[in-house]
């Protein structure tokens, strides 16, 4: 892959208030997810895999595990002596910024990292969704309409951020809804391409004015003044807004088809590495539509579950419809379903935890039942 | 000049192989995968790093491609290392002409200025044809107490299996008398491991000894030891008791995947303070659909499952379609089991494809005559076609 003039940013924090379930101790961007990977890696993964090795992760409190999960960047090309990846903690640049409110807060807090930056275009990003985007399309996309800013969508899908678009697919207007999120509208799926100095200009300009909201505050009031163009995301896009939302976009991934895409073999999702032996199933293993991480024992039932890497699961015990996360204990004959574990989750033996597919029962970190 | 090292690890890698026939048609013997997802490298590679020696020369030969390609930088096992770390050491040409490493103790008399550079006390010489996980950091200590010039480590083994082995004959505080290779008629059932700690003064006299001698193979076995034997050095045994395994046959290699699948087995690989490293693929996890079976086996990452497995090991990326009956067998990278195959008592190499409703190998309780009776191996890239039977013992290579 040839490498581009772009680099990018990367807001890990996006959405934690929709997901406090599992962001009561982490960034969005390192919840766990499609067991052995973190929501971030879908995004990290597609910024690479389109040649863009200088990513920005921007991060606002409850990093520690994003950081450990991040490192140096190793597992996605991005251990590098030009550009590589740089965790944007709040503070960095001491006189501006701190605790950001918002997205224009955040950049403007980090400003000297783009400013200090070479790369001609930046390209700006959530983690709160399960994507495997072809960057490249939408780089040249960007070049081909010569587009000032080029925002990327989905249409009949969940989000939060609409755009309407005009027969050139030029985004005429960005609308928010904060009720119920709708269906059958284009989504702005958060990745937006622009020349580095625009963006500076913009997050200045709005800084001034106090403003907070990325897409309203600038995309929107600028609508008119630069060409903003929408580029439309081919394959499955999922926001994860919810505990629902979490729990069905997992669910998604034990469809061959779905799955096939996501985790297209041209551009691999790469996460970091644990070292897990493989998988062990016992004699009396039944398995059933499960996707199942590396390190596991699994001596009971499992079926349409997605395990996480190092889970036990003793025999006798029945779990369906079930995400476990990594080192989760099931004790003897315990009959799980509807049920989302955070890590090291420990259910003692001939327990009965049952939620319903419309609400599945969570067990927080490391809590033992 | 780079800093002083306690103790450097020469890891000779280059040995082909030759009993593992199509496993090794293309890369060396410590680049044949094992348990799933690791090499046979990766043990003695972890081993070094979990026992805290971090300056490792790896000495290649016989196809390295494959094998430098894997070790790399040597991130995947923390060796790679702004000082020390991995080194690939392969042949080189040098002022009096071009040499191939001639025997063990030749490779490593070519890379005595490696070692100089580090100017380390203590070497410790390893092969990568072994499965088993050692503190060499125990052994080294043992080395040190006991003053001694070479330390082997040394495995009891049963008397019958004696023969096969290099035999350490040994006084009541574990000090070499006498050396025998491969004897008749063992004295003493201490077999050598292959594991050499020397001190760096008395392995460089050896070696240096040894090349000017031109009736010797140039092997440690055979020459360097008896020669410091002779001359009444100080060589210890170092009793390991763990498990220990040259995989060097196909049978071997079956058994040591098998062994695995043994939860009494004392190859722990899940502990957590002593991990198997290996170079891994970004492959997502395996998955297992409604119609498969799987039974004391172990499955890895990229995996797809709808057939039935019992007893095996399925290694990264392999794909067993519905309907297709795999027991008792190693299927290794990427190798497909199409629907309705029956896979009995083989390894199954990289990439291989079983064709649909081929049968290969057999139960030993289904074969009249048992002298017929073997693993078979469907070497890399191989394709068995559909409706084929390949019977036992059958080795298959493109």
């Amino acid at each position: 892959m040839r490498s581009k003039n772009i680099m990018a940013l990367v807001f890990a924090n996006t959405g934690d208030e929709s997901l406090t379930e599992l962001t009561s101790f982490r960034t969005m961007g390192s919840v766990p997810f499609g067991c052995r990977y973190r929501l971030i890696d879908f995004m990290l993964s597609s910024i690479v895999n389109a040649g863009i090795y200088k990513v920005g992760v921007v991060t606002k409190r409850n990093f520690q595990s994003l950081a450990d999960h991040v490192g140096n960047g190793w597992p996605w090309d991005l251990a590098r002596k030009k550009g590589g990846l740089c965790i944007l903690s709040p503070y960095s640049y001491a006189e501006k910024g701190g605790v950001y409110k918002g997205k224009i807060d955040a950049i403007y807090g980090n400003l000297l990292y783009l400013e200090n930056s070479t790369e001609e275009y930046v390209l700006i990003t959530d983690s709160d969704f399960v994507v495997n985007a072809d960057i490249d399309k939408m780089i040249e996309r960007h070049a081909q309409t010569n587009a000032d800013i080029t925002v990327a969508y989905k249409s009949g899908i969940e989000g939060k951020t609409f755009i309407e678009l005009d027969d050139d697919k030029r985004v005429s207007a960005i609308t928010v809804e904060s009720e119920q999120p709708e269906m059958g509208r284009n989504v702005i799926v958060p990745m937006f391409l622009m020349r580095r100095d625009l963006l500076i200009t913009l997050v200045k300009n709005a800084y001034r004015h106090n403003y907070i909201d990325f897409e309203l505050d600038i995309l929107q009031r600028e609508i008119n003044n630069y060409k903003i163009y929408g580029f439309e995301i081919k394959g499955d896009a999922m926001l994860i807004n919810s505990i629902q939302s979490y729990f069905d976009a997992n669910m998604m991934l034990l469809n061959k088809d779905f799955r096939d895409k996501l985790f297209e073999p041209t551009r691999p999702v790469f996460t970091k590495l644990r070292d897990d032996m493989p998988t062990r199933y016992g004699y009396d293993a039944k398995i059933k539509d499960s996707l199942i991480a590396d390190g596991c024992v699994i001596e009971g039932e499992v079926s349409n579950s997605i395990i996480f890497r190092g889970v036990h699961i003793e025999k006798g015990c029945k779990v369906e419809n079930c995400i476990l996360m990594q080192s989760a204990h099931v004790g003897k004959n315990s009959t799980l379903a509807y049920v989302v574990s955070d890590k090291n989750v420990s259910i003692k033996e001939g327990r009965t935890l049952i939620g319903f597919k419309t609400f599945p029962l969570v067990i927080g970190k490391g809590l033992s039942v | 000049m780079n800093l002083k090292t306690e103790c450097v690890a020469m890891l000779l890698a280059g040995g082909q192989g030759s009993r593992l026939g199509a496993l090794t048609k293309n890369v060396a013997k410590p680049a044949v995968p094992y348990g799933g997802k690791y090499r046979i490298i990766d043990f003695p590679l972890s081993n070094c790093i979990n026992s805290g020696i971090d300056t490792v020369g790896v000495l290649t030969q016989y196809q390295p491609l494959e094998l430098n390609d894997y070790i790399g930088s040597g991130q995947p096992w923390d060796l790679d290392r702004a000082s020390g770390g991995v080194h690939i050491l392969s042949p080189y040409q040098q002022i009096e002409g071009t040499d191939w490493f001639r025997g063990t103790a030749n490779a490593i008399y070519q890379n005595l200025h490696f070692i100089e550079r580090y100017n380390p006390e203590y070497v410790l010489i390893l092969s990568g044809d072994h499965i088993y996980k050692m503190d060499y950091s125990k052994m080294l200590d043992f080395h040190v107490e006991n003053n001694a010039d070479c330390t082997i480590a040394v495995l009891e083994v049963s008397m019958e299996e004696a023969t096969r082995f290099g035999i350490m004959n040994t006084d009541e505080n574990n000090m070499v008398y006498e050396f025998e290779e491969k004897p008749e008629h063992p004295k003493s059932n201490k077999a050598s491991m292959g594991v050499y700690v020397f001190s760096w003064p008395a392995l460089k006299h050896y070696l240096i000894q040894d090349e000017a001698n031109p009736n010797s193979h140039n092997d440690f076995g055979k020459d360097i030891i008896p020669a410091m034997l002779n001359d009444n050095k100080r060589l210890f045994a170092y009793d390991f008791d763990g498990y220990w395994k040259d995989v060097g046959t196909i049978d071997s290699l079956w058994e040591a995947n098998m062994d695995i699948l043994n939860p009494k087995m004392p190859l722990e690989l899940t502990d957590p303070n002593w991990k198997i490293y290996a170079r891994s693929r970004a492959l997502p996890p395996h998955f297992i659909s409604a119609e498969a079976t799987t039974k004391n086996s172990l499955i890895s990452d990229g995996c797809y499952v709808a057939g039935n497995v019992t007893d095996s090991v399925i290694f990264s990326g392999a794909t067993i379609e519905k309907g297709a009956k795999v027991e008792d067998s190693v299927i290794m990278p990427g190798a497909v089991i199409k629907s309705g195959a029956v896979v009995s008592y083989a390894i199954v190499a990289e990439n291989a494809v079983i064709g649909e409703n081929a049968v290969v190998g057999k139960r030993p309780e289904d074969c009249d005559d048992k002298d017929k009776w073997g693993v078979v191996t469907v070497g890399p890239e191989y394709k068995v076609e559909a409706g084929a039977k390949i019977a036992p013992k059958e080795m298959l290579s493109i």
